[in-house]
């Protein structure tokens, strides 16, 4: 049993995802299989429209698939959860809360309540607090913990939107797209950040991105998608790099740059066609 | 160092004694700096004149453009409708005892201002106590949206003076008919501007509450409620700013102690100064209360929001 766990942490069966639109129904996923063990560090990669992130949004309970079946931790999906942290593309920070509240807000929920079931008893203020400073220091925050999001920069709220996630110590880190809308330095810090956070939790991770480079220097596998409409995994990559990973190092090793040649061949030559099916 | 070396030309230009002394020792310059700055730099911030300039003449030139035709239509009448100075003679007296009350008919403009803003607040603040949760309601649940919607649209175009004989007939009393009038007409903005915001809620939003697994109680106040904040708000700015259109017409009809029936009073006295400084107080309380809510929107609205 404990065996199966840590192979097929996440379990993906044949799910199919069709949105019902005013031109008739759209089929966005088709036949979806996939494992992802506990620990494992997961890119889903593809075109634009190619339903990442409506793979994501399936993971994390936002949507209900059509067809087939979502399980994590032996348990079926059945909607969202602290459990399945997710860090949002565009940040999602409440703008009238600081930073230290947009924080403590998950924890707040996630230990302030207790769990009976369990029989973890609930935290005192002043361990929920610890938590939160705890997770805004992980990223490095501290000094702005008492400002508003919109007095930080982008990559700020991205970092707290990434704190806001870990600090509910979750059992799966969902990432859509989460260095999307940043500059290329920021993002390249806050990818090395993440290594390290991911390396010191043990995390289990499931990213979207359609950036190769930050694909194959996080993973430990990538997903590579088919075109929309009806978009499925056309392949899965494993990336067999030691960590911890150097950018610097990686930059010129071989087996990064076979591992991204491989990549880059998938999204380019075999799906290339998607400017013209769009 | 190197700031003393720039600046050393302009000091140059002040006291050229001075010069050859920080050439040979720069220490000496940097201590020489602060006296020369404040001469220097004064010149380079002058007053800000034309700024004051544009925020004062037009300003000026718009009142005197007013009491301009004023005095001119005053001599066309062969003033009828009295001329400025006198009217502000007129104003002076009334202004020197606005609190005076010598029975029902006859009191000072200070206390007619008051019962008027009396009847505005009760009004207003059962519109807002009906509306706003209401429109929390209607805006969180489509069908009570769908159920409302036609409701709303029928009834919001219909002038609030028509309320009125409804609001005599029912309260069977002239203050609670006009405060029904003020509460009716009040409703409507903050229904809808309360429904909107709750609708325009970004979906983002609801995924953290969804993947946070808040309680409902935490949405409503952390999430809901701040962001239809500056929508209600909107919406209770429109609602004063149509209760003080409403209330004049209002107690013009209903009578007793206010500035609407003053308004009426003094026409049917032919005291037609007083009517022309009762538009003015009239005006300048609505544009208080106007800024004054706009202060309080802009204190309560958020970047993220504001867009």
């Amino acid at each position: 049993m404990s065996d199966n766990l840590t192979t097929k942490y996440i379990e993906i069966q044949g799910v199919e995802q069709t949105f019902k639109t005013k031109k008739g129904p759209f089929c966005a996923l088709q036949n979806v299989n996939l494992t992802v063990a506990k620990g494992e560090f997961v890119a889903l990669i593809g075109h634009s429209g190619c339903g990442k992130s409506t793979l994501l949004n399936l993971i994390a309970g936002l949507t209900h698939p059509t067809q087939g079946s979502l399980i994590c931790a032996n348990r079926e999906i059945a909607g969202p959860g602290p459990e399945r942290a997710v860090v949002f593309q565009n940040h999602s920070l409440l703008p009238w809360l600081t930073c230290f509240e947009n924080v403590y807000l998950g924890v707040e929920r996630v230990f302030g309540a207790g769990d009976k079931s369990t029989g973890v008893p609930s935290e005192n203020k002043a361990q929920l607090k610890e938590r939160t400073d705890a997770a805004l220091a992980m990223v490095g925050l501290t000094p702005a913990a008492q400002k508003r999001p919109g007095e930080i920069s982008g990559g700020m709220k991205q970092r707290v939107g990434i704190a806001r996630a870990l600090a509910m110590e979750p059992k799966v880190l969902l990432l859509d797209e989460p260095f999307g809308a940043l500059d290329a330095l920021t993002r390249a810090k806050l990818q090395d950040e993440l290594l390290a956070i991911v390396a010191a939790t043990h995390s289990t991770v499931v990213m979207v991105t359609h950036d190769v480079d930050e694909a194959v220097l996080l993973s430990d596998k990538i997903v590579m998608m088919t075109n929309g409409p009806a978009a499925t995994i056309g392949d899965i990559l494993s990336v067999d790099l030691p960590r911890p990973r150097n950018r610097v190092a990686l930059a010129d090793s071989p087996a990064y740059l076979g591992y991204r040649k491989a990549v880059i061949d998938f999204l380019y030559t075999r799906q290339a066609h998607v400017e013209k099916a769009a | 160092m190197v700031s003393a070396v720039f600046h050393s030309p302009l000091e140059a230009s002040t006291s050229s004694t001075a010069s050859p002394a920080k050439l040979v020792a720069p220490a000496s310059a940097v201590r020489a700096q602060p006296d020369p700055v404040p001469a220097v730099r004064a010149p380079r911030t002058p007053y800000d004149w034309r700024g004051l300039w544009l925020a004062v003449l037009p300003p000026v030139l718009g009142l005197g453009l007013l009491v301009g035709l004023w005095a001119l239509v005053s001599i066309t009448t062969a003033s009828s409708i009295p001329s400025p100075v006198e009217t502000f003679k007129q104003a002076v007296t009334i202004f020197s005892d606005p609190f005076y009350s010598k029975g029902p008919n006859d009191q000072g403009v200070g206390w007619n201002v008051l019962f008027s803003l009396k009847r505005v607040a009760l009004g207003f603040g059962l519109a807002a106590v009906v509306g706003i949760p209401a429109g929390f309601m209607i805006g969180r649940f489509e069908f009570l949206s769908r159920m409302f919607n036609p409701l709303i649209s029928l009834l919001r175009p219909v002038s609030p003076l028509a309320w009125l004989p409804i609001g005599l007939l029912v309260f069977k009393g002239a203050n609670p008919a006009a405060i029904w009038t003020i509460f009716i007409c009040s409703i409507w903005p903050m229904i809808i501007n309360t429904a909107v915001g709750v609708q325009r809620v970004p979906q983002d939003y609801m995924n953290v509450a969804r993947v946070l697994n808040l309680s409902e109680w935490k949405i409503v106040t952390k999430i809901l409620f701040p962001a239809v904040l500056p929508y209600m708000l909107t919406g209770v700015r429109l609602a004063v700013g149509t209760a003080w259109l409403v209330i004049v017409a209002a107690e013009m009809l209903t009578g007793g102690v206010g500035i609407g029936f003053w308004v009426w009073d003094e026409w049917n006295n032919l005291n037609v100064k007083n009517i022309i400084i009762a538009i003015f107080v009239i005006g300048l309380v609505g544009l208080i209360l106007e800024y004054a809510l706009i202060k309080v929107a802009t204190a309560f609205t958020f970047e993220e929001v504001k867009n």
